[in-house]
């Protein structure tokens, strides 16, 4: 799964990753997918229920960036 | 230069303490016993004079009181330094008495980190862990459970109630899978002790005085008869074998006390914290956008309630919440220098930045928590607009 937009996160401590999707979210288009780039452990947790608070999907972990690990978000609303 | 010590030797501020699951101020009962077994049991108790002889009886009646409130028999109990303590020892005493039969030790994913810890020297010493998942509220499932229990567990472990969460466990379930095996279950019993029924069917519990309104310093590791334990410590004649060292027994009969006082409240007690804790549970979510309130709905512990708001720091909100007057405590650790937010959030899968557990202590008051709630929303959305965030 290719994303429309990267935000990368690294060093960002928590809720910083979080913010950050939910600032930039709106930059692509509904049904579009943005990866979080964090190595913030608590980002493994708290995207998808970020997702699940504000309504989009979460469409799984993406493929590690420089060795960082990364979340695929689907813009749904 | 001379330490100096400084105590003021007047009852510290209970308003706005919630608070409790980290630990309860001293009951009454416990406080009046103390005092006055200081003066009364400060013997050894292991010797055979008189005053020795009273420490000695006031230390069997600690334990039959015990006893009585866990639903075992005082021979099986055994005073430990901390809740902790009793739970390294029962981990490790069962893994090592057993490593004949096997090496694998079953953990829940939520458990305290002291059966977490235990389990990880067990791994480190050449044993096998295993943790079974949770689902969103923090409960596993006992179907699941049994499934990871095979004929090769010397021991699983089993909370009664998750302390950051609340939720309860299916623990008469899991115990009867356990038992049809074989296999000795530890139950983790800190935060029930004194407030739900203990749950029957455990092999050994873990428990914790100061968690009850007892004193710090006194655990309690209960062990079935016929349930293989070996001390994993040095050799030592106290504490019936199980905990070495000399016996605090005047903190062990003040928590004695205090336990039989708090099993006498225990109903009403809970009736009236879950009330509130309802009151927490429907209001929080009402009063503030996006906060996601975490733990079982029904199956649960009467005087805890936790929640996370979106984009807050919880260790920052929770010093927002002091300067208000409250206490209370978070799984948050954006700023901790463990840099990992709590594993019992995680495991469930929930929000794991922005999170306060609320915990009623049992003095705690309805008027304090709509004071509690009153005041949360404007620190919560102070915190957002700061950080700029309150629109998103």
């Amino acid at each position: 799964m290719i994303p429309d937009l990267v935000l990368d996160c690294r060093g960002m401590r928590c809720p910083l990753p979080v913010i950050e999707l939910a600032r930039r979210i709106a930059e692509v288009d509904i049904g579009s997918i943005v990866a979080v780039v964090a190595d913030d452990p608590a980002a493994a947790a708290d995207v998808p229920a970020w997702c699940r608070l504000r309504g989009h999907e979460y469409a799984g972990a993406g493929a590690p960036v420089h060795g960082t690990p990364s979340y695929l978000v689907r813009r749904s609303r | 230069m001379r330490a100096t010590i400084s105590v003021r030797g007047v009852p510290g501020n209970l308003d706005g303490y919630l608070d409790a699951a980290s630990t309860e101020p001293l009951h009454p009962a416990a406080r009046e016993v103390l005092l006055a077994a200081l003066d009364d049991g400060w013997a050894d108790p292991a010797r055979l004079y008189g005053a020795a002889r009273r420490a000695r009886l006031l230390l069997d009646n600690a334990r039959e009181v015990v006893a009585a409130a866990i639903g075992a028999r005082p021979d099986e109990v055994a005073f430990t330094t901390s809740g902790t303590q009793a739970v390294h020892l029962g981990v490790l005493g069962t893994a090592s008495a057993r490593r004949r039969v096997g090496h694998r030790v079953v953990v829940s994913a939520v458990e305290h980190s002291s059966v977490l810890q235990a389990a990880a020297a067990h791994a480190a010493s050449g044993g096998e862990v295993t943790h079974v998942p949770v689902d969103h509220d923090g409960r596993v499932d006992a179907g699941g459970y049994a499934e990871a229990v095979d004929d090769a567990t010397a021991l699983a472990c089993l909370q009664a109630a998750n302390h950051e969460v609340g939720t309860l466990q299916p623990v008469a379930a899991v115990a009867e899978a356990c038992a049809g095996r074989g296999v000795p279950l530890l139950v983790d019993a800190a935060q029930v002790v004194g407030r739900l029924p203990v749950p029957t069917g455990w092999s050994l519990l873990a428990a914790s005085a100061h968690k009850w309104g007892g004193p710090a310093g006194i655990g309690v590791l209960a062990v079935r008869h016929g349930v293989r334990w070996r001390s994993p410590l040095p050799d030592d004649e106290r504490g019936s074998g199980r905990v070495p060292g000399f016996e605090d027994v005047p903190a062990a009969l003040a928590a004695a006390a205090a336990l039989r006082a708090r099993t006498e409240e225990a109903a009403s007690l809970a009736a009236s914290q879950a009330a509130l804790v309802d009151r927490i549970r429907a209001r929080v979510p009402d009063l503030l956008p996006d906060v996601e309130v975490v733990g079982h709905p029904e199956q649960r512990l009467p005087h805890l309630v936790t929640f996370s708001c979106l984009y807050v720091d919880g260790e920052a909100l929770l010093l927002e919440l002091d300067k208000e007057g409250f206490a209370v405590s978070s799984g948050s650790s954006c700023t901790a220098s463990t840099l990992r937010p709590s594993h019992v959030l995680e495991a469930m899968g929930v929000l794991t930045h922005g999170n306060v557990r609320v915990s009623l202590a049992r003095t705690t008051t309805a008027s304090e928590v709509d004071r509690f709630l009153d005041v949360l929303p404007g620190v919560v959305q102070r915190m957002r607009s700061t950080a700029g965030v309150d629109r998103l």
